[in-house]
């Protein structure tokens, strides 16, 4: 599954990283620690957080991940917007908190 | 580490990678190994190997930007193994072995809140070394050495 197609589903917004969407989602990684993100979220991951500072955009640059979505109306910081374009980080965010996000990720990903 | 960086090239032998980190500096935390990364990217390394080197590498930075004053991260990249320095002046290590324990940390609440300070940043680095070394002294710095060989290369 591509995450333009995640996008659509989830009702998410772009903010960040429009021209790499086509990419393939490997799977999906939930937590707000980073050393826990860097220790098992996997390469072309989406990962769901509630961190909204420019470190996320590190993490997902280290672990080559396809996506960050951040959930619960949480609003990400302008230097962390700006940093995920110049590192090419597609940026989401969802209204819905981190278990909703997961749930209906979960079942696209795992459908069939 | 804008000033830091400087890739010398020993015609495809060895690459050394030196960044200067500053304590506190959450804007450009990441920034040095993202360099690392995209060297050893560069130059074709297994994605296996790069992810572990990446690990570590953060880890390490984090550490000096959560704890330190100010450090230097050190790589050395060769078609053998990866080896990263990270040198600070800070506080050191009280208790190594605690420090070591997955959960451990001594972080303040404020980088906790940003999810740092999980005390999971050396276990991390232990996980994904071949070689950890740490040599630490209280009210004066930490340093820790780390191999990671690119084993893949031997077959």
């Amino acid at each position: 599954m591509k995450v333009k197609e995640v996008v659509a589903a989830l009702d998410l917004t772009v903010r960040s990283g429009a021209a790499k969407l086509e990419r393939d989602i490997t799977g999906a990684y939930v937590s707000d620690l980073l050393s826990d993100v860097m220790s098992n979220a996997r390469e072309g991951n989406v990962w769901i957080t509630l961190q909204i500072h420019p470190n996320i955009v590190a993490v997902a640059s280290l672990l080559n991940l396809a996506a960050v979505i951040v959930s619960r109306g949480a609003e990400p910081e302008e230097a962390t917007i700006t940093k995920a374009e110049e590192e090419g980080i597609v940026l989401l965010t969802s209204r819905e908190p981190s278990f909703e996000v997961a749930g209906r990720l979960y079942r696209l990903l795992h459908k069939g | 580490m804008k000033n830091g960086t400087n890739p010398e090239a020993d015609r495809d032998q060895k690459i050394c990678l030196s960044f200067n980190v500053e304590g506190g500096n959450f804007l450009a935390a990441g920034e040095a190994s993202i360099r690392l990364k995209h060297t050893l990217q560069h130059i074709g390394y297994p994605a296996s190997l790069i992810r572990r080197v990446a690990v570590a590498a953060y880890e390490a930075e984090m550490n000096i930007i959560i704890h330190a004053d100010s450090g230097v991260l050190k790589a050395e990249v060769t078609p053998e193994a990866v080896t990263i320095w990270a040198e600070d002046k800070g506080p050191g290590i009280e208790d190594i072995g605690l420090a070591m324990q997955e959960g451990y940390s001594t972080a303040p609440n404020y980088i906790r809140e940003m999810g740092f300070g999980a005390g999971m940043g050396l276990p991390n680095i232990k996980r994904c070394a071949d070689i950890f070394e740490i040599e630490t002294h209280v009210g004066v710095g930490t340093k820790i050495r780390i191999v990671i060989f690119n084993k893949q290369k031997t077959n």
